[in-house]
């Protein structure tokens, strides 16, 4: 009787399994740049979604544009929210399109497309101090011109950037002469009258915290930099409720929302999940959303942490447990051959040279972003240090030793086993111990293309400004890798007991 | 001189090149069963090479070698070479592995009984007259004639029908030397094996061989009882040998 109520249940089940709206099902993937604007808009996203009920996956803070919009392409994201100057610039290099929909006619044929925009634009600025500002008379760009006294500083990249500073004093036939800062410093020095203007985002929470007037760019120099979520249109198609949800944030925020909700962050210090859910809150009626389920931001900072530990230590273990049965199994078959053994040593170093960064950009075609590629990325910076050292030691047994095995009637593999092994085991050891601490530093940056671990804090931190969270990852990782070197060294003491 | 038929290993015309440089042209040479034969000569004279073609750690280009009446079996080397026992200068032990290990590895890797692996070590160790509180140190710990006396039980742990020794008393300072002659003679009493010496000491290939040969640069310049070859030196090599160590 009851076998027969359970597979009239499984049938049931079967029959109408098919009829539920599958893709509502899917958690819809939200990923963000690694800066405070960008983790912010998609944390508000994510937050929205939730509050409909829908599942979010975030991936927060990876490592620029490019991995994020290859993350897109990969079908790795569902989303994640672009700027319309950096598409046309820096993705799609056709700065002549700037129209929203001209360039999604140009994206559609890669299978993404431009959600209306959230309604701010955050574009390059000039800010002057208040005081001076006033003092001066200055209100827009062109007003500098007069006065070519004044002490202009800009970030680096302004003053490198073709549509920064050479174009800029061109068009406005600007005559100053000007220095580099560090973007991070500019607001300091300003507001302590060490400098007088300075290059801005026009949304940084920044310009409200200190005395600043930002200049009206009325030549309409600077190219647009329009937010709106950036998706890939099979999505929209196959998640109509999410979609519909996200299309509600267009035209919510104005430059001058935006710069106060980036304040909220940046200068009162309130964590991302608060500032997104107390906008949703306060826009609850056009958002549509009834039950906002509210992030508990706070006392997580033990289990947050634990938890990244535990990524962490997933992310190099993994990698090193692999790097060492693959190096020590690639090590063996070559050793005994000198070129081969070169070659393959050799090899590895080149893994060696390319930049983190750029080895972990380059592992997103291939395995998306994430887990996978983190630990593929550090399986290969892992295999140097094991392999070299493998080969070395094995190849450099004493040859006395090995002529006397082989002349006491050992095969080959019981000169491996008996002889050459146990004595490379202190120097495989050592190459090991070397690995484990390079890729539990290395691990940090996995945080860039989303695999989590004890960068995450670290990479928020850096986009927040915000030493404590820094500390959080940094110190841990620190400590991990300390606690490596020594559990390495004493089982490499082990192993070489009673050698000479 | 010794008829082939009694020989336990002989060399045919057997020459041996290492890149440009000849070690032996058409060598002729046979070693009689169950006596010791000294090869003596100076460095470069191709004494270790000889030596290692008996056990195959090097071939012959060209000749015929004869190693216990046949040609070296060359699919089934081991079990070949486990019928030689093979000690080197400086006795060649392996550093991470106990006295006692070292003597034993084969014959455990070749499945004796335990008990049968515990005895023939504990005869070994009384007839080299090392002491018990060696079995379980590593060489390391271990003097250099212990070390040596280890090297030669090593060679005979599987009881050889023939000894190969390269050089085993060299390493050690006089006295220890003259302890390890005695042992080795004394083995050599209880059970007389087939053994090829290597050294570069006239006198001490006097003392332990029943015969000797001389070689020069890949050539056999005298061979004979020691007591011919020191009366009567054929060449004015020899007789520098023999003064050497006079």
């Amino acid at each position: 009787m009851l076998r027969r109520v359970r597979s009239a249940v499984l049938i049931a089940f079967l029959v109408l399994a098919p009829a539920l709206p599958a893709a509502e099902v899917e958690p819809v993937r939200v990923a963000s740049k690694n800066f405070a604007e960008n983790y912010l808009l998609a944390e508000i996203v994510a937050q929205l979604l939730e509050g409909q009920g829908i599942a979010v996956e975030r991936a927060f803070g990876l490592g620029g544009t490019l991995i994020c919009y290859q993350a897109l392409l990969n079908n790795e994201i569902d989303l994640y929210v672009e700027y319309t100057g950096t598409l046309s610039q820096a993705i799609l290099q056709r700065p002549e399109v700037t129209d929203r929909d001209d360039l999604n006619a140009v994206i559609a044929e890669r299978g993404l497309h431009l959600m209306p925009q959230l309604g701010f634009n955050n574009t390059y600025a000039i800010a002057v101090r208040r005081q001076l500002a006033e003092s001066l008379e200055l209100r827009n760009i062109g007003d500098l011109a007069k006065y070519p006294k004044l002490r202009l500083v800009f970030s680096h990249e302004f003053l490198e950037r073709g549509d920064g500073w050479p174009g800029l004093s061109k068009r406005y036939a600007l005559p100053h002469r000007v220095e580099g800062i560090e973007h991070a410093l500019a607001y300091q020095a300003i507001a302590d009258g060490a400098i007088d203007a300075t290059d801005a985002y026009s949304t940084d929470g920044e310009l409200s915290r200190y005395p600043l007037r930002v200049l009206e760019d009325d030549l309409a120099y600077f190219p647009a930099y329009m937010a709106a979520p950036l998706v890939r249109s099979a999505w929209l198609r196959d998640a109509p409720l999410a979609a519909e949800s996200v299309r509600r944030l267009a035209g919510l925020m104005d430059a001058s929302t935006m710069q106060q909700l980036n304040a909220e962050v940046a200068v009162v210090g309130k964590s991302y999940a608060e500032v997104a859910s107390e906008f949703i809150d306060t826009h609850r009626e056009t958002l549509g959303v009834n039950d906002l389920a509210r992030q508990s931001a706070t006392a997580t900072l033990w289990t947050d942490m634990a938890g990244h530990v535990i990524r962490h230590l997933q992310l190099t273990g993994l990698a090193l447990v692999a790097a060492i049965v693959i190096g020590l199994a690639v090590a063996l078959a070559v050793f005994a051959n000198r070129r081969l053994a070169d070659a393959v040593v050799y090899f590895c170093g080149l893994l060696q040279t390319v930049p983190s960064l750029a080895l972990l950009a380059l592992m997103i075609p291939i395995f998306g972003i994430g887990f996978t590629p983190a630990v593929v990325a550090l399986f290969l910076y892992s295999l140097l240090p094991i392999v070299r050292n493998a080969v070395t030691a094995l190849a450099t047994v004493d040859p006395t030793l090995v002529r006397v095995s082989e002349a006491l009637g050992l095969t080959r593999w019981q000169q491996l086993r008996h002889l050459r092994l146990p004595l490379s085991l202190p120097m495989i050891f050592a190459g090991i111990r070397t690995a484990a601490v390079i890729s539990i530093g290395t691990a940090t940056l996995a945080a860039f293309i989303g695999a989590g671990g004890l960068g995450e804090p670290i990479v928020v931190g850096l986009s927040l400004n915000d030493t404590d969270m820094i500390l959080r990852g940094a110190i841990p990782a620190a400590m991990l890798a300390i606690l490596a070197e020594f559990l390495f060294a004493a089982l490499q003491k082990r192993v070489s007991r009673g050698y000479q | 001189m010794t008829s082939p038929s009694d020989a336990c290993v002989s060399f045919h015309g057997v020459s041996k090149k290492f890149g440009e440089l000849v070690v032996f042209n058409e060598l002729s040479l046979a070693l009689p069963s169950g006596q010791t034969t000294a090869i003596v000569g100076a460095s470069g004279s191709g004494k270790t090479t000889l030596l290692q073609m008996v056990n195959a750690l090097e071939r012959p280009d060209s000749g015929s070698l004869q190693v216990f009446g046949e040609p070296i079996p060359q699919h089934q080397l081991q079990q070949f070479r486990h019928r030689i026992g093979y000690a080197v200068q400086g006795a060649g032990l392996f550093p991470h592995l106990s006295a006692r290990d070292n003597v034993t590895l084969v014959a455990r890797l070749l499945g004796w009984s335990e008990q049968r692996i515990q005895q023939r070590f504990a005869e070994l160790l009384q007839a080299m007259a090392l002491p018990a509180n060696v079995a379980d140190r590593p060489p390391r710990e271990l003097s250099g004639g212990q070390q040596q006396r280890l090297g030669l039980c090593r060679a005979l742990m599987l009881s050889p029908d023939m000894l190969l020794l390269d050089e085993p008393f060299s390493a050690v300072d006089p006295v220890t030397r003259l302890g390890l002659y005695e042992r080795f003679e004394e083995v050599q009493q209880m059970h007389a094996v087939s053994t090829l010496l290597v050294t570069h000491d006239i006198r001490e290939a006097r003392r332990l061989a029943d015969v000797l040969v001389v070689l020069d640069q890949g050539r056999i310049v005298q061979s004979g009882s020691p007591d011919d070859v020191f009366a009567d030196p054929a060449s004015p090599y020899v007789e520098r040998l023999i003064a050497s160590v006079a």
